[in-house]
């Protein structure tokens, strides 16, 4: 059994978060005149931050469901919908059509939504999970697309409810009390600050009686149920938080975005989900930020340095080399990048110890 | 265990339930809108022609996942492939008679995407055999992602067209029986799957290397203790299903109108219908493909055309949760292996 180091954890938070909140307040304090995405060549700007802190949030979900449940999920994006829908139609449309006056107005009716859409979402993950973990592998990957497909596509539907196509729009930003969380500046802490306690809340999770469950039944399954583990409710758990999480991030996007549309949450992106995932490290929760930065990073890269150098337009060519990159990570980074690049510093350190002739283990 | 052609005793009666459980549903939903007979044998006939080209997929998806245990996400664009370049060589300026230069497009548009699928595997599944399924999962999402790139950089987003194989025009003859029109393409598509369907069988039944990709379908390591080389097999596999995809898209090509990211939507019903036919049988994947296009065209018809892929993807879970092995009955091997 790995041993549990809540030491190093506590270190790797708070450095973790010293960090992004250094980022933020350059943006806010504007050192030199300089800004956020100046540090970054303008490759990396304030809004692509905030993504990645909203899609961060879904991958560590993911992770808990992926990584260590090790129940395949290709319709994440349906939950994140959901999410999204749910701020989007409770804050909107109640405020439209004058339902509940004088609640619907007020600064904690937006919160109250997302907590709605939070309970709703898991509530609905409970029900299709009993039947649908049941299935196992390549299996549950289709019934998850299915089921992410049938939300993206009903959600297009119904233009009384959720706008249609054209989707939601004027949806308003949060506040606390008199407290605008907007401009960019401020929504960045509110989302990181989340990203961040959702992070914390899962390393505990992985740590704790739960997450040995989680592993035992990636692991095997049947040894896991023979050893008192109740496999179904677990797993049931699992895909549960991963879609509370995933709702939470939808009703954070949608108060970015201030519109939802059924176009940011179709099958693309559940697999963008899935990949970032990856990339990061299936089994490491601290894999996900990277592994989301590292997508956005990419195709942000490819975007403009390729209309830089090769002078094209249109796009087109970053998406074969998207592509190409993916597959080139998964053949040779197998392990997500966080994970390998933990494994090939520690190597080093290894030959570095070995040739200086102090014995390790 | 996929045998591909196993004789089985077809569950007809479950089936029966299922087609007159839906033909119920859907006369009602059509009185309302006051349907005649001929308007439900054209949904129909419309629905096995969609169908056909779902059968032509699943086949390259159970090919592909009973000697490698993969998902092919490419599969659909190997269609799209297909038709692209069919197009593309027939809009050529060859000298040529135009039956000809069909022909020499459709046997282009089959080679060369056959030739992207073998580079395909020997490129990225090769490399990563040994890897989680997930990680392949991804890789051939990775693929698509570029095939369908490249395709947008060289067709363009505009959808293009392909002649009629009958008229070698962009108008095709069409046959008239009371008020039910059928396509000649229609006729194609059907006697195309009909040979395909003989030519795989006797490919897989009584050719060696046929056997030999049956025997690593069935146990890969004891095929290899039987000489038989898996990557080599892996390799036939994907030339196979890219031939497959291929064929179905060049035969499509007339009555749709192909565009770069058609195979999206095709490669998802593909594998509906390969999960209706339990993903290891040919015979049950071509029942799952017909049945499926039948379902969709006529729930399509009665209802409102935007729920279309919304049936498809409900048939999908509802058959996943219900009988995962596929209607057909079939294989034990698909839940445990992965």
């Amino acid at each position: 059994m790995k041993r549990i180091r809540s030491h190093g954890n506590a270190i790797g938070v708070v450095l973790f978060a010293a960090v992004i909140a250094a980022l933020g307040a350059v943006d806010v304090f504007r050192p030199f005149g300089l800004r956020f995405s100046d540090l970054t060549g303008r490759i990396v700007t304030m809004d692509t931050m905030i993504r990645i802190g909203i899609l961060t949030i879904v991958v560590v979900g993911l992770n808990l469901l992926m990584g260590y449940a090790g129940q395949i999920s290709l319709g994440q994006a349906g939950f994140y919908a959901l999410g999204a829908y749910a701020s989007g139609i409770l804050t909107t449309l109640a405020a439209r059509h004058g339902i509940l006056p004088g609640i619907a107005d007020t600064w904690w009716w937006a919160w109250l939504a997302m907590i709605a859409g939070m309970i709703l979402t898991g509530g609905f993950a409970y029900l299709v999970g009993r039947p649908i973990l049941r299935l196992k592998g390549n299996y549950l990957a289709m019934a998850t697309l299915g089921l992410g497909f049938i939300i993206n596509i009903v959600s297009g539907e119904f233009p009384g409810l959720t706008g249609g196509n054209d989707g939601l729009t004027e949806i308003p930003r949060l506040r606390i009390g008199g407290f605008a969380l907007w401009p960019m500046q401020r929504y960045y802490f509110l989302v990181w600050g989340m990203a961040i306690l959702v992070i914390v809340v899962a390393v505990n999770i992985v740590n704790s009686r739960v997450g040995r469950a989680l592993r035992a039944i990636h692991t095997n399954e049947t040894a896991a149920g023979t050893s008192g583990v109740d496999t179904e409710r677990v797993k049931v758990q699992a895909l549960v938080i991963s879609a509370v999480l995933a709702s939470l991030a939808g009703s954070l996007y949608a108060h970015f975005q201030s519109a939802v549309s059924p176009n940011p949450f179709g099958f693309t992106v559940s697999v963008q989900l899935v990949t970032m995932a990856a990339v990061g490290g299936l089994s490491s929760i601290w894999g996900a930020p990277f592994g989301v930065a590292t997508l956005f990073v990419i195709s942000d890269l490819l975007q403009s340095r390729m209309e830089n150098v090769l002078h094209i337009q249109g796009g087109g060519y970053e998406m074969i080399l998207y592509g190409i990159l993916l597959v080139l990570i998964m053949i040779f980074l197998p392990a997500g990048v966080t994970t390998s690049g933990v494994e090939w510093v520690r190597r080093l350190r290894r030959r570095w110890a070995r040739s200086s002739g102090v014995e390790t283990v | 265990m996929p045998r591909f052609f196993q004789r089985r005793p077809v569950r007809i009666i479950g089936i029966a339930l299922i087609v007159a459980v839906l033909l119920i549903a859907s006369l009602a939903l059509g009185s309302l809108k006051h349907y005649s007979p001929q308007n439900y044998i054209q949904l129909i006939l419309d629905g096995l022609r969609a169908g056909s080209i779902y059968a032509l997929m699943a086949m390259g998806f159970v090919v592909v996942y009973s000697v490698t245990g993969i998902i092919n996400f490419a599969q659909g664009e190997f269609v799209m492939l297909g038709a692209m370049i069919c197009l593309s060589v027939d809009a050529m300026n060859l000298p040529l008679s135009p039956a000809l230069k069909m022909i020499a497009a459709i046997a282009a548009g089959v080679l060369l995407t056959t030739g992207i699928g073998i580079l395909m595997e020997r490129l990225t599944i090769y490399p990563a055999r040994r890897s989680s399924a997930v990680t392949l999962i991804i890789i051939t999402i990775g693929v698509t992602i570029t095939l369908r790139a490249a395709a947008l950089l060289i067709w363009g987003a505009d959808p293009h067209v392909l002649p009629a194989f009958t008229t070698l025009a962009l108008e095709d003859r069409i046959f008239r029986f009371g008020g039910v029109m059928i396509q000649a393409q229609s006729l194609w598509i059907w006697a195309t799957l009909a040979v395909i369907l003989i030519l795989l069988y006797v490919f897989l039944q009584r050719t060696l290397i046929g056997k030999a990709l049956r025997a690593c379908a069935v146990n890969r390591r004891a095929a290899q203790l039987m000489g038989i080389n898996p990557s080599r097999m892996s390799m036939l596999a994907f030339a196979l299903a890219a031939a497959l995809g291929a064929v179905g898209g060049i035969v499509l090509g007339p009555v749709t109108r192909p565009i770069y990211d058609m195979g999206v939507m095709l490669g998802l019903r593909g594998f509906v219908a390969a999960i209706i036919g339990g993903l290891v049988s040919v015979p049950g994947v071509v029942v799952g493909g017909l049945l499926l296009g039948v379902i969709e065209n006529l729930a399509a018809g009665v209802t409102d055309p935007a729920f279309k892929s919304v049936v498809s993807f409900i048939i999908l879970i509802a058959i996943l949760l219900l009988r995962p092995q596929g209607i057909l009955g079939g294989g034990e091997k698909s839940t445990e292996e992965l």
